[in-house]
């Protein structure tokens, strides 16, 4: 079964509900799109990562209103190196999206969604304390995994998978 | 939350209500935390204030791992995120890999994994119901539970040769053709097992002392348990019905006919129901799978990406040629990402795997459902007693590997 080519183009997309609430509202915050194995993937831009959140979760056609995931990827030593990844889910309607922000490497910070989601807590430390991108404004940052006195994130692409550093 | 000391004895403590309060540490050696589940309580007399799981205890880098192996390589380190439920683990993983690929699977497989799935859930649930109601003082209902579970676990060891570790699914099917006289003792299993369950249901659903521990405790509300990211029975058991398997269906579910619990309550009383009443729903799915197993092969028409069966690579060049080039190769995954969410016994489990094209995973990340439910915990035990914080525990039915990672 081959698998069918990826289409990234916003014109062609606007039929899913998360993309069309976000063309209405602010076409400038969306970076890119894109559309793969059945996922659909939107680039936000790093200051309205909030707001957006908040847009969709509101949205009262399809209320994006759970955070399913929220998780990070290290592309180093490519820039912008990091990219924190929100998955959503629309309880009513079922629908899924997948956000995208990127980020520098050299100082990785981005505003918390803990306001728009109180559940957004843990994943952002655990974000924080294995790849050290900062969330502004969250209530309680701290490592969640490794012990407080741990130096460096793991999961970092930089960080050995054995040995000592 | 708020942040608030943790240590026990912190000179210079300073706590919400000044003086009149106390710090407690429960765990992470303790026995109802059905793990190494660390709580730091801040409590006024009997009643918690506030409450503060401490994590991270059974943190081995999962992920971290993932990425230095090959993709058929992981399958093992997933059975030993979730220990009660490894097959569900395995599952999303390989439906992940398999969507990356573009893999099809043959039917025989496809009901085989349902099979298995939901015996596993079958498994999970009894290992949550005995000690759940071991916390609550229920001795007896732990024996029951585990008689039944020793039987599902020999179905496991049956199939796989492994009775908790089972790596039985593999990317593009399953591992092993399940042995002569396998589906006639499910079979006996299921017809019996609706039996056990009603002798649980004697033991504890009407029972004065359970109903007085359970009802109206710890109660989460349908919006609270959205925002806190609850899922799966926790819930269920607050008004919202979703279930994964229904609405978006995997492994062909959608040709199973099944209820999907829901209960308004919101407490561990109707956790529990939401569980017991899934037993009856999963052994309702075992029987419809025994009726109607389809023949054939049980792995994908792939042979770079699926190991030959062993007989052929005795004999032919071609399968050992693919055999020894899986094994020390891999097989290149194109690039792209996916995230694979199936509902676990504990609720939405996902698996995002991104590729970069290589043999080897880039990055594997697991949305355990555990992790989700913790955060509900501290929310439920807020102005409840010190005795009830077990019964929430239990109720949201944590398993700390699947948590920590």
């Amino acid at each position: 079964m081959p698998l069918a080519p990826a289409i990234t183009n916003i014109e062609e997309l606007k039929s899913h509900p998360a993309l069309g609430r976000l063309v209405e509202w602010n076409v400038s915050v969306v970076e890119a799109v894109k559309f793969d194995r059945d996922e659909l993937t939107i680039w936000i831009a790093k200051e309205s990562i909030r707001e957006v959140c908040e847009i969709l979760r509101d949205f009262l056609d399809c209320p994006f209103n759970y955070l399913a995931d929220l998780t990070c990827l290290d592309w180093s030593p490519s820039e912008p190196r990091f990219e924190v990844v929100y998955h959503l889910l629309s309880i009513p309607t079922k629908e899924r999206v997948r956000l995208k922000v990127r980020l520098d490497g050299s100082s990785p910070a981005i505003e918390s969604v803990t306001s728009v989601w109180p559940s957004a807590n843990f994943y952002e430390r655990e974000v924080f304390d294995l790849f050290g991108v900062r969330f502004t404004g969250h209530p309680n940052l701290k490592r969640i995994m490794m012990p407080d006195d741990w130096e460096g994130h793991p999961l970092r692409k930089d960080y050995p998978v054995e040995g000592y550093r | 939350m708020t942040d608030f000391p943790t240590a026990i004895a912190e000179p210079g403590l300073e706590t919400a209500s000044g003086d009149q309060t106390m710090i407690l540490n429960m765990g992470p050696q303790h026995p109802s935390t059905h793990g190494v589940l660390r709580l730091v309580l801040e409590i006024d007399g009997e009643t918690v204030v506030r409450l503060k799981p401490e994590i991270g205890y059974l943190h081995t880098g999962i992920e971290k791992t993932c990425e230095a192996k090959f993709y058929q390589q992981v399958v093992p380190l997933t059975d030993r995120i979730d220990y009660l439920c490894p097959l569900t683990n395995n599952l999303c993983y390989c439906l992940a890999v398999e969507k990356l690929l573009g893999l099809e699977i043959p039917p025989k497989a496809q009901w085989m994994r349902v099979l298995m799935n939901e015996l596993t859930r079958i498994n999970s649930h009894l290992v949550w119901l005995g000690t759940h109601a071991m916390d609550l003082g229920a001795m007896t209902v732990f024996l029951y539970c585990f008689r039944e579970r020793e039987d599902v676990l020999r179905f496991f060891e049956m199939v796989s040769g492994q009775r908790m570790m089972t790596s039985y699914f593999r990317i593009g099917g399953l591992a092993l053709e399940p042995p002569l006289g396998f589906f006639e003792k499910v079979k006996k299993f299921a017809d019996r097992f609706p039996g056990n369950v009603d002798e649980y249901e004697g033991l504890l659903t009407g029972n004065p002392i359970f109903m007085m521990r359970t009802k109206g405790v710890a109660q989460l509300g349908a919006e609270d348990a959205i925002a806190l990211g609850a899922c799966g029975p926790t819930l269920r058991a607050s008004g919202v019905d979703i279930d994964l398997r229904r609405d978006a269906p995997y492994t062909g579910y959608e040709n199973f006919k099944f209820n999907v619990p829901v209960r308004t309550e919101g407490d561990v009383f109707a956790r529990y129901l939401c569980r017991v009443a899934e037993l009856r729903e999963s052994i309702g799915m075992v029987q419809q799978a025994l009726a109607g197993m389809p023949e054939g092969p049980i792995k994908a028409d792939s042979p770079k990406v699926v190991l030959p069966d062993r007989e052929k690579m005795k004999t032919q060049m071609e399968a050992l040629i693919y055999h020894f080039k899986i094994i020390t190769e891999g097989f290149a995954v194109p690039a792209g990402e996916v995230y694979q969410a199936i509902e676990s016994p504990r609720g939405e489990m996902g698996y995002y795997v991104v590729s970069d094209g290589t043999a080897k995973p880039y990055r594997v990340h697991m949305r355990g459902p555990s992790y989700a439910n913790l955060q509900t915990l501290s929310k439920m035990c807020e102005g409840e007693l010190i005795a009830d914080v077990v019964a929430a525990i239990g109720s949201i039915d944590v398993v700390l590997g699947d948590i920590d990672r």
